[in-house]
C-alpha cells in the first residue's frame, strides 16, 4: 500500500467533500439552498488551490485561489441569488422525479469514473490518483443534474458545478494550468454567468415560466 | 508577423468600434471594410507562410494547415458581411429588431471572427479552448436576436449543449496537460501544441486515449456530430441568416480543425501501443453515423434553413469520417471538402436568406416559384443545391470522389454505406428544392433587393476548384496533407 503524505491526504479529503457537495446539489430541491451549496463547493475548490500553492510553492496558484474564491464562491452565487429574488423564486420547490434513483445513478457515475481512470492509476502517479476520478465524477454529476432538473436556474447551477470539477482537476492533477489559460477560462465562465442571467429574463419573457419542459417548440416531430 | 497582427487586431478593434456606432447604415459599411482589411491581412500572411515556411512566434503557430483555414475564414467573413449589410437593413426596416440590437449584432460579428481566427492561429490547447468557447458566447446572443420564443429556445439549447460539450473538451485538455507533466523536459510548456507534437511519442498512451475521447465529444458537439447535433438545426434556423452562413461555413470547420490537431497528437502518442488507430476509428464511427443520420433527416424537414443545417451535419460527418480514415488521399479529400463545403454552404445560406425574404417565410411548403419571381435568387439556390449535392463539375464532387476512392482502398465495405448516404441526401435535398425553385409564382410575390455577388463569387470558386484546381492551391493543400498524414499526395 502506498503511503500518502499529509498534503495528499488533505487534498483527497477535500476533493471528496467537493464530490459530496455535488450530491447535495443533486438532491437539493430548494433553489436558494442549492446556490449556497454551490458557493460552498466553490470555496472548497479555492481551499484546495490555496493548499496546493502553499505546498508546491507555486505563487501563481495563490492568484487562482483568490480568483476561484471571488468568482465561484462569491460573485456568481451572489448574481444567482439576486436573480432568484428578482424572479421571485425564493420559495420555489422543485420536484425531482425519482430522487432515490437519481442519487443511485449518481453513485453509479462515481464508480464509472473510477473505472475510467483505472488505467491511469496503474501508472502510479501517486499524488493524484484519486483526484482525477473524483473530479471526473463531479463533472458527470453536474451533467446528471442538468439532465434531471427541469428548472433553468438549477440547470445553470449544474453547469457551473461542472466547471468547478474542471478547475479542481486542473489544480489538483497538474498544479494548475498556465496563467493565461486560467485567466481565459475564468473570463469565459464570467461571461457565461452574465449571459445566463440575460437568458433567464428572455426565457421568462417569452414562455412566462422558467421550466425547460415548456421549451418545446423546436422538434423534429411532425406537429401542426 | 505584421500580417498576423493585422488579421487579428482588425476584428478586435472592430468589435469595440462597432459597439459604439449606432447608425445602422454606417455600421454595415464599417463591418464590411473591417472584414475586408482582415481578409487582406490573412492573404499577406498566407503568402508569407507559403514562401517562408511555418511561423511559430509569441504563442502563435501558423503552418500550411491552419493558414488556409485562416484565409477561408476571413474570405467567408468578408463576403458574408457584404450580404449582411442590405439584409440586416431589410430586417431593421421590418422592425424586427431595434438599433441597440443592431449594435450588438455588428459588434458580436467581429468578436466571432476574432475568436475563430484566434482558435485557428494560437499555439496553445488551453487558448484554443478559450477561443472556441468564446465563439459560442459571441454567437449565443445573436441566435436569440429576434426574441421570438423559438429563437430564445434555440439559443438556450445552443448555449447549454455547447457549454456542456466544451466542458468535456476542457477536461480532455487538462488530461493532456497532465500527460505532458510526465513527458516534457519543460512541463510548463505542456499545452503548447508545437512542443507537444515534437514530443508526442513520449506522452502516455492511455492518458492520451482517454483525453482524446473527451476532446472528441467536446469539440464534436461543435462540429455537430450525431448524437450531439441537436443544437445545430435550431441555432441555424432561428438566428439571423448571416449568422447561419458563418456558423455553418466557419464555426464547424474550426471545431473540426481542433479535433484534427488533437488527433495528430493522439496518433503520435498511440503509435507504439496495441491500438494505434483508435482516434481515427472513433472519428470514422462518429462521422459515418452523422453522415447517414443527417441524410435521412433531410427528407422530413419543413423549414428551409433547418434542411440546409442538416446538410451541414451530413458534410461535417463526411469530413470527420475522411480525417478518421487518415492517409494522404483521404486527408487531401477532407481538406478540399472543408474548403468547398464552406464556400458552397455560406453561398446557399445567403441565397436562402433572400428566398425567405421573398416568400416572407422559412417554411418550405410556402416558398414557391423562385425562378419566376426573381431569377437570380432562384438560379442561385438551384446551382447551390446542385453543388452541395455533389454533382460534377463542382468542387464538392471532386472532394467526395477522393474520399470515396480512399474508402474503397482502405475499407471497401464502407463505400456502400457512403454511396447510399450520398444518394439519400441527394434525394432529400431535391425533393424539397425542386418545387421551391420551379413551380408557379404565388399571387403578389415580389422580388426583393438582393446582392448576389457573394453567391456568384463562392459558386464560381467552387466550380473552378471542381474543373481545374489551380496548382498553387493543390500544392498548398498538399503541404497541409503532409503535416497531418505524414506524406503528401502529389
Amino acid at each position: 500500500m502506498l503511503q500518502l503524505s499529509l498534503t495528499e491526504q488533505i487534498v483527497s479529503v477535500l476533493s471528496a467533500v467537493v464530490l459530496f457537495s455535488s450530491f447535495a446539489l443533486l438532491a437539493q430541491v430548494r433553489l436558494v439552498a442549492a446556490v449556497h451549496a454551490f458557493a460552498w463547493q466553490g470555496a472548497l475548490v479555492a481551499a484546495v488551490t490555496a493548499l496546493m500553492a502553499t505546498v508546491g510553492s507555486e505563487p501563481h496558484l495563490y492568484f487562482s485561489a483568490v480568483l476561484t474564491l471571488g468568482l465561484k464562491a462569491l460573485l456568481i452565487p451572489w448574481m444567482l441569488h439576486r436573480l432568484i429574488r428578482r424572479l421571485a423564486l425564493d420559495r420555489h420547490v422543485e420536484t425531482i422525479p425519482y430522487p432515490a434513483l437519481v442519487i443511485l445513478f449518481g453513485a453509479g457515475l462515481v464508480l464509472f469514473s473510477y473505472w475510467v481512470v483505472l488505467p491511469i492509476e496503474r501508472l502510479g502517479f501517486a499524488a493524484t490518483r484519486n483526484v482525477i476520478a473524483l473530479t471526473l465524477a463531479v463533472v458527470l454529476l453536474g451533467l446528471l443534474m442538468m439532465v434531471v432538473r427541469r428548472q433553468v436556474v438549477s440547470q445553470v447551477i449544474g453547469f457551473m458545478s461542472m466547471e468547478n470539477g474542471l478547475f479542481l482537476a486542473a489544480v489538483a492533477a497538474t498544479k494548475g494550468m498556465p496563467m493565461v489559460v486560467e485567466l481565459g477560462v475564468a473570463f469565459d465562465v464570467l461571461v457565461a454567468a452574465v449571459l445566463f442571467g440575460v437568458f433567464f429574463l428572455q426565457i421568462r419573457e417569452s414562455i412566462d415560466s422558467l421550466d425547460v419542459d415548456r421549451l418545446n417548440r423546436l422538434t423534429e416531430a411532425e406537429t401542426e | 508577423m505584421e500580417a498576423l497582427i493585422v488579421t487579428l487586431s482588425t476584428p478586435a478593434v472592430g468589435a469595440l468600434l462597432l459597439a459604439l456606432v449606432s447608425n445602422v447604415t454606417a455600421a454595415g459599411w464599417l463591418n464590411l471594410m473591417l472584414s475586408g482589411l482582415s481578409l487582406g491581412g490573412s492573404v499577406a500572411l498566407a503568402l508569407g507562410v507559403l514562401s517562408a515556411g511555418p511561423l511559430t512566434r509569441h504563442g502563435f503557430h501558423i503552418d500550411a494547415f491552419n493558414v488556409y483555414l485562416v484565409v477561408l475564414t476571413t474570405l467567408v467573413g468578408f463576403t458574408t458581411s457584404i450580404f449582411s449589410r442590405p439584409y440586416m437593413l431589410h430586417v431593421c426596416a421590418q422592425r424586427k429588431i431595434s438599433q441597440r440590437h443592431m449594435r450588438l449584432y455588428h459588434s458580436m460579428y467581429q468578436v466571432f471572427m476574432l475568436t475563430l481566427l484566434l482558435a485557428l492561429t494560437i499555439d496553445n490547447l488551453g487558448g484554443l479552448w478559450v477561443a472556441v468557447e468564446g465563439a459560442t458566447l459571441a454567437t449565443v446572443l445573436l441566435v436569440s436576436l429576434y426574441r421570438t420564443p423559438e429563437a430564445v429556445e434555440a439559443a438556450w439549447k445552443y448555449f447549454i449543449l455547447c457549454g456542456v460539450g466544451i466542458a468535456q473538451a476542457l477536461f480532455g485538455t487538462v488530461l493532456i496537460y497532465f500527460a505532458a507533466q510526465h513527458a516534457l523536459p519543460d512541463p510548463s510548456q505542456g499545452l503548447t501544441w508545437t512542443v507537444l507534437h515534437t514530443h508526442c511519442e513520449s506522452l502516455h498512451p492511455t492518458v492520451m486515449a482517454i483525453a482524446f475521447v473527451f476532446l472528441l465529444v467536446g469539440y464534436g458537439t461543435k462540429v455537430g456530430l450525431v448524437p450531439l447535433h441537436n443544437w445545430l438545426p435550431d441555432a441555424h434556423s432561428e438566428g439571423p441568416t448571416p449568422m447561419s452562413a458563418v456558423l455553418s461555413g466557419l464555426l464547424l470547420n474550426v471545431a473540426l480543425y481542433a479535433v484534427v490537431r488533437l488527433k495528430m497528437l493522439t496518433d503520435g502518442a498511440l503509435a507504439g501501443s496495441d491500438d494505434p488507430h483508435m482516434a481515427g476509428h472513433l472519428m470514422m464511427g462518429f462521422g459515418l453515423v452523422s453522415f447517414l443520420v443527417a441524410s435521412l433527416f433531410l427528407h422530413r424537414q419543413r423549414d428551409i434553413k433547418r434542411m440546409f443545417s442538416y446538410s451541414s451535419i451530413e458534410h461535417m460527418g463526411l469530413m470527420t469520417f475522411a480525417f478518421g480514415i487518415g492517409g494522404p488521399l483521404a486527408t487531401f479529400g477532407a481538406l478540399l471538402h472543408m474548403l468547398v463545403h464552406s464556400l458552397t454552404k455560406s453561398a446557399i445560406f445567403i441565397t436562402v436568406g433572400h428566398a425567405a425574404h421573398i416568400a416572407g417565410t422559412q417554411t418550405i411548403d410556402r416558398i414557391r416559384g423562385l425562378i419566376r419571381t426573381q431569377p437570380s435568387v432562384g438560379w442561385g439556390l438551384l446551382i447551390g443545391g446542385v453543388a452541395i449535392a455533389g454533382f460534377p463539375p463542382f468542387g464538392i464532387f471532386t472532394s467526395e470522389f477522393l474520399v470515396l476512392v480512399a474508402t474503397m482502398q482502405r475499407w471497401p465495405w464502407l463505400s456502400v454505406a457512403l454511396l447510399v448516404g450520398l444518394g439519400v441526401a441527394f434525394a432529400g435535398l431535391f425533393r424539397h428544392l425542386h418545387p421551391m425553385v420551379y413551380g408557379a409564382k404565388p399571387e403578389g410575390q415580389e422580388p426583393v433587393p438582393a446582392n448576389m455577388i457573394p453567391v456568384a463569387v463562392h459558386l464560381g470558386l467552387v466550380l473552378w476548384l471542381g474543373i481545374a484546381s489551380p496548382a498553387f492551391l493543390s500544392h498548398w493543400l498538399d503541404q497541409a496533407t503532409q503535416l497531418i498524414a505524414g506524406s503528401g499526395l502529389l
